[in-house]
């Protein structure tokens, strides 16, 4: 019995000792923090941050490698106690959640019928799923079944749907899908997804330039819920109340109710939440990410350099905008007349982007008060430049010195400035273009009490660029048209002042370069419109004057259009710190190109100053569409009227700058939602389910 | 050529978990996926060639010679527990890289009673030093056959129709049933 006691304390004893020794001999010495930040961890080994145990999450959140939130199970006072032992501000924690981006499920039809296991991935396994969509979600649940959280459920319509107050964010289900469909990121990430070959996307979403996620807030907007809808929006466009009142709406063209039946007014329903969200008097708040410290220079205030600001506010960094005129807004203010974009609406649009804390340096002119490298001396991480396209084309003709000769952009913007929006202009008078800039100059001619206005086109109504309703909305107010006349020379009365156009009559020849047909000039048609003023507005270029004091000018490319040259997919410029968006990078274009363009050099300027590769996606759509989401007949769509536009009537409107379309009412807004089909890439909710039976 | 057949005998006709069912809880608890079933079987290798030789030494000179084989159970526990310990920390120093590789399943090992079970059987056959070391190489070694097929046909199965009632835990436990039945086959060969 004492040789037992004995001989089990001399293991003991032995076994301690040699273990206290190997602990002196093998000692590596380790953070003391990472057992401080191990001990405010959950413990429950899940794997759930990505990390091999809660030992391993803690040397990654020392090392650096995660941020005190990794921890997906110990809650925010976890995070801001581990912050602690860090010495880092909690706040870089930002929540990760789980979102699913098919809408399809059981709406998608089958391409064969499966008898196989019911799981995801063995579904995927045969010929990628018996749904006729590629990338659709199958329905099986194998998402369902990876949460260990009882946050994912199978909706009605067979596809899976995530409680967002359940979700820890763990990205279980991120991994289980065999489709990559379901995505788990933080806010910011999320800002910064732009369209892919391989996405849930609608036609309409494919062709926003600013790659809004149409069917989601429309479905939201026929739900009511008009701030969800607001914050979609947001989520690709800031200056949703400009937009819905002047984007061209490409959109709609591809609106697969418009094969059938007409186009859904997608956005009238934007200016409709837009309004309501102005009118309601309260500001829906904007979510940002926590402070990151870095500070990018914005050069520019147009909705190109707006956008870009508001994103990378909205990521964390601290923007600040240079512009050269007293009040933001670039073209969408100087270049677009108040009767199609009051000032107050687009302050008020303005005022609630800068309050996500923008500085804003007003009437400080690139090349005169700062330059690119006065910038950089500065101290700021990375320059975007959206300057815009303000330079107008001359028309190269004789006589184009004289009094009463104007440019559209110069004109435009002197009647902006100017107090009460009155400029002193002729009785009769002619713009030669047929873009949006001719139709804002004619409009406004004859609300500043022009007599007879004129547009001269050198080819047909059918080739204008301008937007269609604008180019109605000019008929009805009394312009007339010129078609197939080219200016050859202006003029004068023996005074230095305008007498006349003389233009040269055309005819429509062979199809050019842009597919339309290229206008040739009839020999001798020689005809003279009698008028004392002309505003020429045939499309602008950037204004780059500026590049001669640069000392890297020699590095910066320039295209033979004077627009910057970048990459198309990341739109960073030939030297690294300096991105360019908006018609400076791609000559004149909608408001809502620059608004996507910002968001995506929003995205490079924040790999940039991140320290990531700047980098695109391979599969990214860039407006083009996906082949396969293009119907050419779309069963089950019973007709329905478009909500027509509401506008002030023509005697109402003409004599002063009040604005002329009106927003539609919430009754109008309800039947316009219900007619959208919600589409995805091949799914849609037919009008009539049974069509095809009967 | 003894020692072949201690390997044959060991890795496949008395394979520790195919055929002696020792270690049940890592085979089911480690064998979801094939990484970290080849964690696993590496760490359990290493472990049990060290405890296999260290038990023996201390049975043949201090239990027996002393008369006290009945603390056989308890002495063996105590000098696993500690060996794991020791190793932990010998390799976090010397091999950091193997250390890293092993990660959790190191300290998991203390509660694996195959490693037990192997170093008893090793007294229990009355086994020489060699043939003992021999035989817990593979005993060790079968282990991590069978985990790494064990892992193998998990990863399949999870692409399979299961019924609901034999999902998961049970349609494994059904398969290790079978492999244990083929395994049976190697019987009478050694």
């Amino acid at each position: 019995m004492t040789i037992a006691i004995l001989v089990m304390l001399g293991i003991g004893a032995t076994c301690g000792i040699i273990l206290s020794v190997a602990s002196k001999v093998f000692y590596v010495w380790e953070d003391p923090r990472i057992a401080e930040v191990e001990y405010f961890m959950a413990g429950a080994n899940c794997g759930g941050c990505g990390f091999a145990g809660c030992g391993a999450a803690a040397v990654g959140v020392v090392e650096g490698k995660a941020g005190p939130g990794v921890c997906v199970v110990a809650d925010a006072e976890a995070a801001i106690n581990i912050a602690g032992v860090m010495g880092v501000d909690p706040g870089t924690a930002e929540p990760l959640k789980s979102l699913n981006s098919c809408s399809g499920g059981d709406r998608a039809d089958d391409k064969f019928i499966y008898n196989g296991a019911m799981t995801c991935a063995a579904m995927t396994a045969l010929y990628g799923g018996q749904r006729v969509c590629s990338i659709g979600c199958m329905g099986m649940g194998d998402c369902v079944k990876s949460c260990q959280f009882d946050a994912i459920h199978m909706g009605p319509q067979g596809f899976p749907v995530i409680d967002e107050f359940k979700c820890v964010g763990c990205g279980a289900c991120e991994t289980a899908c065999p489709k990559g469909l379901i995505s788990v990121k933080t806010m910011s990430q999320r800002l910064l997804v732009f369209n892919q070959e391989d996405h849930a996307l609608a036609p309409c979403q494919q062709t926003c330039p600013a790659e809004i996620d149409i069917p989601k807030y429309i479905r939201l907007i026929k739900e009511g819920d008009y701030e969800g809808a607001v914050n979609t929006i947001r989520e690709r466009n800031p200056l949703l109340l400009s937009c819905g009142r002047v984007c061209p709406h490409p959109c709609e063209d591809f609106c697969r109710r418009g094969i059938e039946d007409e186009a859904v007014s997608i956005n009238q329903l934007k200016r409709f939440v837009a309004d309501y969200e102005m009118n309601s008097g309260r500001r829906y708040p904007i979510a940002c990410a926590p402070d990151t410290g870095k500070k990018v220079a914005i050069i520019g205030g147009g909705p190109a350099g707006v956008s870009c600001a508001y994103f990378l506010r909205r990521l964390g960094h601290h923007p600040t905008i240079y512009d050269a005129m007293p009040k933001l807004g670039g073209i969408t203010r100087y270049g677009i007349p108040e009767y199609r974009l009051p000032d107050k609406v687009l302050d008020w649009e303005i005022e609630g982007i800068l309050n996500l804390g923008i500085d804003v340096h007003y009437n400080t002119r690139l090349g005169e008060d700062f330059t690119i490298q006065s910038l950089r001396d500065e101290g700021y991480d990375a320059i975007f430049m959206g300057i815009g396209a303000w330079k107008d084309y001359t028309l190269g003709i004789k006589g184009e010195d004289l009094n009463g000769i104007t440019q559209g952009i110069n004109f435009l913007s002197t009647m902006a400035v100017a107090p009460d929006k009155k400029v002193p202009v002729g009785k009769r008078a002619a713009v030669v273009g047929g873009g949006n800039s001719a139709i804002d100059c004619v409009r406004s001619l004859l609300r500043l009490g022009c007599e007879e206005v004129y547009i001269v086109y050198r080819r047909t109504r059918k080739e204008m660029p301008a937007n269609e309703v604008e180019i109605v909305a000019s008929e009805h107010e009394g312009i007339k048209f010129q078609f197939l006349a080219a200016p050859t020379r202006v003029i004068d009365d023996g005074q230095g002042n305008v007498k006349g156009l003389e233009y040269l009559q055309m005819k429509l020849g062979e199809p050019d370069a842009s597919g339309r047909r290229r206008p040739v000039p009839i020999e001798g048609s020689e005809t003279i419109l009698d008028v004392d003023m002309v505003i020429s507005a045939i499309s602008q270029q950037p204004d780059i004057g500026f590049m001669e004091g640069e000392p890297d000018k020699e590095n910066i490319t320039i295209t033979r259009w004077k627009t910057f040259d970048n990459d198309p997919e990341t739109l960073q410029c030939s030297v690294p710190y300096l991105f360019t968006g908006g018609d400076v990078a791609t000559g004149p274009s909608l408001v809502v190109d620059a608004i996507g363009g910002g968001r995506r050099a929003a995205r490079s300027i924040h790999q940039y100053i991140t320290g990531e590769e700047i980098k695109g996606s391979p599969k990214s759509l860039l407006k083009r569409h996906i082949p396969e989401s293009l119907f050419e007949t779309v069963p089950g769509v019973v007709k329905s009227k478009r909500t027509p536009m509401p506008e002030l009537p023509v005697a109402e409107r003409i004599e002063s700058m009040i604005e002329v379309d009106l927003v539609i009412t919430e009754a109008d807004a309800k039947h316009e939602s219900s007619r959208c089909l919600d589409c995805c890439r091949l799914c849609y909710n037919p009008d009539q389910q049974d069509q095809n039976a009967a | 050529m003894e020692y072949i057949e201690i390997i044959v005998a060991t890795i496949f006709v008395n394979n520790i978990l195919l055929a002696q069912f020792l270690g049940n809880c890592p085979f089911l608890g480690t064998s979801k996926k094939m990484e970290t079933a080849l964690g696993m079987a590496m760490a359990v290798i290493f472990v049990l060639v060290l405890a296999g030789v260290i038990t023996w030494l201390i049975y043949d000179y201090l239990l027996e010679p002393y008369k006290l084989v009945y603390l056989r159970t308890i002495a063996f526990i105590l000098v696993i527990a500690s060996l794991v310990q020791f190793v932990e920390m010998f390799l976090k120093k010397s091999i950091p890289a193997l250390y890293a590789g092993l990660g959790i399943f190191l300290p998991l090992i203390t509660t694996n009673c195959a490693v037990f079970g192997v170093c008893v059987l090793n007294i229990d056959k009355e086994l020489g030093f060699m043939p003992a070391l021999v035989t817990s190489f593979g005993y060790a070694s079968g282990f991590g056959l069978a985990l790494i097929i064990f892992a193998g046909l998990r990863e399949r199965i999870l692409l399979a129709r299961v019924p609901k009632p034999l999902q998961d835990t049970s349609i494994a436990l059904i398969t290790a049933g079978v492999i244990s039945l083929s395994f049976y086959a190697f019987r009478g060969m050694v």
